[in-house]
């Protein structure tokens, strides 16, 4: 049984990571609760979908056009509603929740409260000492890993990374020197969103798709990034398997209570603030910065 | 000047009484709301059915009430009460007061239809409940008839009746599996989504699987939206169960099917599983829910009696798909309603209430018939068993829904066998003969 919750957890955990990794990124560098990020993996998803199920597109193919259209797709809504009011943090909350229900009404008209599916880049599964695991889900794990080693060679080894380091740091100094810092918001902004797309790319043909598939990974989502410390990347990728981990638990150990999996691992969120309110890597991660 | 105001104000004084005083203008029609969940399946087959019925009464020329021949007119309510069940009860009291319906039809989740069910009563209309199987709903009608004689069940028969349905298909699996695979007990996981609906049917199961010969190994409760879980499956393969009892209204159906038949989960599916009542199921699981088995109300090519036949043609003519039982609102309005309302020259809902809860009648599922509990008082409850309602258990086989239950089924000592026309034999899926074939 030991085996199985090590590998559920890092599974649900690398589901967790790729999509809070790109939420961090966001609040971390432009300081912008981006609230829309699940809504642009949905739409990702239905991409997907509209790709492989109605114009025939092979899955690897659907699944880049889903993630190049969904970053373009990010990149004008930030110009058009979280720019304009990026000052004030309240009201990009307020606009960013507003987007995803937006997004949400518009694929309920489009495709219907119908549950749809896409086909898994690899079909079958591997038994590891005895547990059965997807493909798709190792995919996943090694997903989560790659987009970990990705953004820290682009955040430290590229100049484009350290215009998006310095601009963390001091807004004011990183314009005096001459960085376009609304310009490295917008960048950073097409890369989260493009996580949100690629995490959606990856882990749609493990779920079910509707348009009400954003809410649940969001509280998730923002439990991860909260327990981790608010913008650290670092604080995310081991928040969400912490997260993982107890809800593979909770699924193990009490199964007449698996449905109480999330709130299990809402509760730890919550102990884990009580004794550190900056979350795990909180601090840490603006010192680093 | 002033007498052309005052005038004015007269003549606009008495066009908002008017307006107010006589929204139902339109005399002539019987107004049915139908209710439910509109943008899913659920809340489509409410509309799909209660369309037909009331195209084909309509094109006859309406209904007979009195000396009129009315017309029926639809009210469509989206309640949305998969999302928020206050939103469910807002749309109830909107076709009440502002649609001034005089019937509603409709209905889904347990928890939003007992909502909607005080509504109904309040404004004494009646509410004919398509979807919502918790017995909750007409105990309400037997320990305060008064209030709630207003509610009647439509589709499906409640829980009680499921479980007892779910159980019979469960143990004729259970014994093709102890046949051909000589398997000695067999061992059940049950796995049943959270929902209130599904609460009184884990009892009943967990306690009656170990009299029918068979072993509980587990009782797995997902979330009822929860998209994976690939965790509670490893937790049943550990627990080496034959036979997954499965407990589902929600999208949870489709990723627990679609995840087992991926991951060749040694252990048949018997149960409740609504998502893989739908046409769509094949697709939205990729295929991987071959095999799954669910109770259901329909299935191409399997009929109850001489009206199923007709009433599947021409729904799947019309809307291109097989009805799921929410699209009961047709049976509900053409052979519940409809002919009462002629019966009783009325639609005046005591008298209706009256005729509706002694009358007889068939229908595209069966025998409609609302029993009496045992001290005699009204339930308004559907009648289940053999000759009356007992839906159907069917099975996907290779991208086909095939109706595989009653298949010479004996409802009691010395009765005779059940079958219906157009049922096949279940199958077992390969893996698992795979598995456990000595």
């Amino acid at each position: 049984m030991v085996l199985d919750i090590i590998i559920s957890g890092l599974i649900s955990g690398s589901i967790y990571a790729l999509l809070s990794i790109g939420f961090s990124l966001i609040y971390g560098i432009a300081r912008i609760v981006n609230l829309a990020h699940t809504a642009f993996f949905m739409v990702a998803s239905y991409c997907i979908y509209q790709a492989t199920h109605k114009l025939g597109f092979n899955p690897a193919f659907g699944m880049l056009t889903a993630v190049i259209l969904v970053t373009l797709f990010g990149l004008i809504s930030y110009k058009l509603f979280i720019d304009p009011i990026r000052e004030h943090e309240a009201a990009v909350l307020i606009a960013t929740i507003a987007l995803a229900m937006a997004m949400q009404e518009v694929m309920l008209i489009i495709f219907s409260g119908d549950y749809l599916s896409v086909p898994s880049l690899i079909n079958g599964y591997l038994k590891i000492l005895g547990v059965k695991v997807f493909y798709q889900q190792m995919l996943t794990f090694g997903a989560a890993l790659l987009v970990m080693v990705v953004l820290w060679a682009l955040l430290m080894k590229t100049r484009l990374g350290l215009a998006i380091r310095s601009t963390a740091e001091d807004r004011e100094v990183a314009n005096l020197m001459g960085i376009n810092e609304s310009r490295v918001a917008m960048i950073t902004m097409g890369i989260s969103v493009g996580l949100a797309a690629f995490a959606g790319a990856v882990i749609v043909p493990l779920t079910t798709l509707s348009p009400f598939m954003w809410m649940h990974p969001l509280i998730m989502m923002l439990a991860v990034v909260v327990l981790g410390g608010l913008g650290s990347i670092k604080g995310s990728f081991c928040g969400a398997y912490i997260l993982g981990f107890a809800e593979a638990l909770v699924v193990f150990l009490i199964p007449m209570g698996a449905f109480l999996k999330g709130s299990v691992a809402l509760s730890i969120m919550i102990i884990v603030l009580l004794i550190r309110p900056e979350g795990l890597f909180g601090v840490s991660f603006e010192e680093e910065r | 000047m002033k007498k052309s105001i005052f005038g004015w104000s007269i003549l606009m004084a008495v066009c908002l009484a008017m307006t107010i005083s006589f929204p139902a203008w339109g005399g002539d029609t019987v107004k049915i709301g139908v209710i439910g969940p509109m943008n899913f399946m659920q809340g489509k087959g409410h509309w799909n059915g209660a369309t037909m019925a009331a195209d084909e009464i309509n094109a006859k020329g309406g209904i007979q009430v009195g000396s009129k021949k009315m017309k029926i007119e639809l009210v469509k309510a989206d309640s949305n009460e998969f999302i928020n069940v206050t939103d469910a009860t807002n749309a109830m009291e909107r076709i009440l007061t502002r649609d001034k319906v005089d019937f509603v039809v409709g209905g889904f989740r347990s928890e939003a239809v007992l909502a909607m069910q005080d509504i109904a009563m309040d404004y004494k209309k009646i509410f004919i409940g398509c979807g919502a199987a918790h017995p909750k709903l007409c105990l309400r009608v037997v320990e305060d008839y008064k209030r709630y004689k207003y509610f009647f069940r439509g589709t499906p028969f409640n829980s009680r009746f499921l479980v007892k349905t779910c159980f019979i298909q469960m143990a004729t699996v259970g014994a093709i599996l102890k046949k051909v695979l000589n398997i000695p007990k067999v061992k059940v996981a049950i796995v049943a989504e959270k929902a209130m609906w599904v609460d009184p049917m884990i009892k009943a199961a967990q306690g009656f699987i170990p009299k029918m010969g068979m072993e509980v190994v587990g009782t797995w409760r997902p979330s009822a939206v929860a998209t994976d879980v690939s965790a509670e499956l490893s937790a049943i393969q550990r627990a080496e169960a034959h036979l997954i009892f499965t407990i589902f209204s929600s999208s949870v159906g489709i990723p627990f099917a679609r995840q087992a038949g991926e991951l060749e989960v040694p252990a048949v599916q018997v149960g409740i599983n609504v998502e893989a009542q739908k046409d769509g199921f094949w697709d939205a699981t990729q295929g991987y829910g071959n095999y799954v088995m669910t109770l259901n109300t329909y299935c191409r090519g399997v009929e109850y009696n001489e009206l199923t036949k007709p009433f599947i043609e021409t729904y799947v003519k019309r809307f291109g798909e097989t009805p799921t039982y929410t699209a009961d609102t047709y049976s509900a309005i053409k052979y519940t309603l409809a002919p009462m309302i002629e019966k009783a020259g009325t639609l005046d809902s005591d008298k209706l209430v009256a005729l509706i809860e002694e009358d007889v009648h068939k229908s595209p599922g069966g025998v409609v018939k609302y029993y009496k509990d045992a001290e005699g008082r009204h339930t308004h409850d559907l009648k289940w068993g053999p000759g009356y309602l007992t839906s159907l258990g069917v099975q996907w086989q290779d991208g086909v829904l095939k109706g595989v239950w009653p298949n010479k089924w004996v409802a009691a000592k010395g009765a005779p066998e059940i079958t219906y026309k157009g049922i096949v034999n279940y199958k077992i899926p390969p893996w698992v003969i795979e598995k456990y074939k000595k």
